[in-house]
């Protein structure tokens, strides 16, 4: 039992140095906090999967909101000191590490967040492609891209389209695609 | 009706399907994001250590530091001393005039076969397009217009001030560039979408013209023609690599003296002249500060007007305190938080916090500082409030695809307006996956060479978590072993995957792995294996002193004078060498046996195969 412990602490111990690894990459200033912005980056190079919803969901519920207690002082009218404790909240932009740390290792633990696995993402792409013809039109892929789901900006689209579409028939083929995103992966 | 919950069922699955799509691409940019910001930290903690060693090696050769700063264990003889007290000496008893006639070009001829630009003084502003023209087409020009030019040039900057005021009257707006470091497409680029100078269109060129990129000289030509045709309205502020001990490390040195085989080590010398000369900032409308580095918190701008900026040094090994304020200018970097602490990543200047800003802005009553020196992947970036402004000019600095340059158009109102670009019509179509993956490989290449560089010291690190000679550290361990001998600051578990193949059950075999890093040995025919590493891993260093003692820039020196380098090397790094190996190794580089070392020979035993990144000597492809 007590090796299980040890081996749990071990794992443990594991995901937290990943988590301050990936961390440290933005950790421009060496001062433990990181600009909010790049939480999202930090979360999915871990090979977590969020969509923008849960990602939101998790900033915003866990990361951004730091209480702070302020005592304010008042005289009433007897010369009585009254105090109140306010909850501040400090300003948002920086995440510190001790308190992503906590969140992430919970992510990771509870494996949230899962990948999509290479044929799931193939389906995806051929639901969209109603005639099956093996591949895609530019305008096909751009509208469902940028105005179903959780849309892409045209930057987003431009880059996806730099990347995936044959410039010369302006057509996406998907699979080839897929699998060349797939195999890119370094882990 | 059924059909009806049918067909929102289909609806549902494109939407699916598309948020699915998001999500994974989403992922995919995020972890190419994490690979960009990587490979950037890589190069530029690579940069910065390379400066470092190269104030640590003039800290060696400055006289009066020796005694304080090394641990000598020989005492060097009386004439290494005066080799080295005669290359710094500075030569008082010439005279200006004296020097003119130096430096004079009216013996040089030009030849009726010399296609390239011929100027005629004092220069036009059409000479001065012709120029840029010329070297557009890659042409090159005359040593005698050079020396000439140079002439000119230097005349003109002695009477300029060390601050130089400009306002933005008659609705004119001011450009300012940052560090160009010899690329020339960039400047061209910015000429090519802003227009050259002239009296409608004033610029600030912020400093480091020169080094690392290969046409340093012709940026210095085109912005000194400039400058004289257009003196009120062309200001250059000088940047620390404005500085002929700089140059000699990070390649303008060598690429003068490889441009101009007869004349160069004269247009080296008026360059040098040329730089000390340079002026060190300029005030727009008296509320816009620029400057190359940054500042401190001795800051005072009516102190440093009035100093005598020719004979002050602003290399960083003079530390009387005057000295230490100019260094400043050239050489700091804005940090998050207050105060202000010396610049141990570049070993000169200092990092100043928002307090020191706020507290220098508000006595000069200034609103903003304008500053460069730092690469910044969009070419500008603020800080310190928006108080502080970053600008960056040199396009794929660190390699193709690297980061934008960018300049600054201002007004009247002194609101700053950018303009971004990335020179190298090739990268505007690579994919952000195929620049981050270009970018990438070539960091893990300079990577790697700093890897074998230090190779025993890892392996002896890697061999004290190895107490009973497995030959296997677990990666954790692995990671703590490489930043202590590299001391790079990087992120060596994110790295790992890129660094590292298979492992055992996560430990790793760090003898095969450094035989797997597949890098060729440097090609050379010495046998003193560890000597050979020493040489190896300070051969920037190396070549540096030499060009130091070859004070005729003739690309050789004697078997005595490399001796002599080699006993302060070795001092320096507290390593024995003992005289034997030294002559023994002497002999075996005289290629010529001609009783001299030519540098250039000796320095292309250490050229690995795949190019020379760690000379720096501008695009590596």
């Amino acid at each position: 039992m007590a090796e299980d412990k040890e081996s749990a602490e071990a794992i443990v111990s594991e995901v937290h140095k990943k988590i301050r690894a990936a961390f440290d990459v933005f950790d421009h200033e060496f001062n433990k906090t990181v600009d909010v912005r790049e939480i999202g980056t930090i979360i999915r190079s871990l090979g977590c999967f969020p969509n923008e919803g849960e990602l939101h969901d998790v900033i915003a519920e866990r990361l951004t909101v730091n209480r702070a207690y302020v005592h304010e002082h008042r005289e009433d009218n007897n010369g009585t000191y009254l105090t109140k404790q306010i909850e501040e909240e400090e300003p948002t932009g920086y995440i510190r590490f001790e308190k992503f740390l906590p969140t992430m290792t919970k992510v990771l633990m509870e494996r949230k967040f899962r990948p999509i696995p290479e044929d799931l993402m193939l389906q995806a792409f051929e639901v969209l492609d109603k005639q099956k013809k093996g591949h895609l039109e530019l305008e096909e892929l751009t509208k469902y891209m940028t105005q179903e789901g959780e849309p892409f900006t045209q930057e987003e689209m431009e880059e996806m389209l730099s990347a995936a579409m044959d410039p010369d028939k302006n057509l996406i083929f998907y699979k080839d695609f897929v699998s060349m995103m797939t195999v890119d992966d370094p882990r | 009706m059924g059909c009806g919950f049918a067909k929102s069922d289909k609806l549902k699955k494109p939407m699916r399907a598309a948020l699915l799509i998001q999500r994974w691409y989403r992922q995919y940019v995020a972890r190419l994001e994490m690979r960009r910001r990587c490979t950037w930290n890589i190069f530029q903690s690579i940069e910065y250590a390379g400066e470092q060693d190269q104030i640590k090696v003039g800290q060696q050769t400055h006289i009066p530091s020796i005694a304080g700063k090394l641990h000598i264990h020989m005492t060097p003889c009386d004439s290494f001393r005066n080799l080295i007290s005669h290359i710094f000496r500075e030569n008082n008893i010439c005279r200006n005039v004296d020097w003119e006639r130096y430096f004079c070009y009216k013996s040089i001829e030009v030849p009726k076969l010399y296609s390239g630009p011929h100027l005629s003084f004092p220069i036009t502003c059409s000479n001065a397009a012709e120029l840029v023209e010329a070297f557009k087409n890659k042409q090159q020009l005359h040593s005698r217009y050079v020396l000439q030019l140079l002439g000119e040039t230097w005349r003109l900057l002695r009477i300029l001030p060390n601050i130089s005021q400009i306002s933005t009257c008659h609705s004119k707006e001011i450009t300012i560039c940052g560090d160009l470091h010899g690329h020339l497409e960039d400047l061209l680029l910015v000429f090519y979408k802003n227009g050259l100078p002239s009296s409608e269109k004033p610029y600030v060129f912020n400093g480091d013209f020169v080094d690392r990129g290969k046409d340093s000289l012709e940026i210095l030509l085109i912005l000194f023609s400039f400058l004289l045709v257009y003196p009120n309205d062309v200001h250059l502020n000088r940047g620390n690599h404005e500085d002929h001990i700089v140059n000699l490390r990070y390649g303008f040195t060598k690429e003068v003296l490889g441009k101009y085989r007869l004349h160069g080590k004269k247009i080296l010398k008026l360059l040098q002249k040329i730089f000390s000369w340079l002026p060190l900032a300029t005030v727009i409308d008296n509320k816009v500060l620029v400057l190359h580095g940054g500042i401190s918190d001795t800051t005072d701008l009516h102190l440093i007007s009035r100093v005598d900026r020719h004979k002050t040094s602003v290399t960083p090994w003079l530390t009387l305190t005057l000295t230490q304020t100019l260094e400043n200018m050239l050489w700091s970097d804005p940090m998050p938080q207050d105060g202000c602490v010396p610049n141990e990543v570049r070993g000169g200047g200092c990092y100043w916090g928002p307090d020191v800003t706020e507290e220098v802005l508000q006595r000069h009553n200034l609103t903003l500082l304008i500053r460069s020196h730092e690469c910044k992947q969009e070419g500008y970036e603020f800080c310190h409030n928006r108080r502080v402004l970053t600008i960056f000019s040199a396009s794929n600095y660190y390699e193709v695809g690297s980061n934008r340059g960018a300049y600054i158009r201002m007004g009247p109102d002194l609101v700053p307006h950018f303009i971004q670009y990335q020179a190298n019509r090739a990268t505007r179509a690579l994919t952000l996956r195929q620049s981050v993956g270009r970018t990438e490989r070539s960091a893990l290449r300079a990577l790697r060479e700093k890897l074998f560089a230090h190779k025993s010291d890892l392996i002896s690190s890697f061999q004290e978590y190895d107490p009973e000679n497995t030959g296997l550290i677990s990666l954790g361990h692995w990671a703590c072993a490489m930043e202590a001998v590299l001391r790079l600051g990087l992120p060596w578990r994110v790295l790992r995957t890129q660094l590292v193949g298979d492992t055992l059950d996560g430990m790793l075999d760090y003898h095969l792995w450094f035989r797997e890093l597949a890098i060729t040995e440097p090609n050379t025919e010495l046998s003193n294996a560890s000597l050979l590493e020493t040489m190896y891993k300070h051969h920037s260093n190396l070549e540096t002193i030499f060009r130091i003692i070859d004070t005729d820039n003739s690309g050789l020196i004697s078997f005595e004078e490399f001796r002599q380098t080699w006993k302060l090397l070795s001092s320096h790094l507290q390593t024995e060498i003992s005289d034997e190996a030294i002559s023994d190794l002497a002999v075996s580089i005289d290629f010529n046996k001609d009783g001299s070392i030519d540098i250039n020979e000796f320095m292309e035993a250490f050229r690995l195969v795949g190019g020379d990144l760690l000379q720096n000597e501008g695009d590596p492809h």
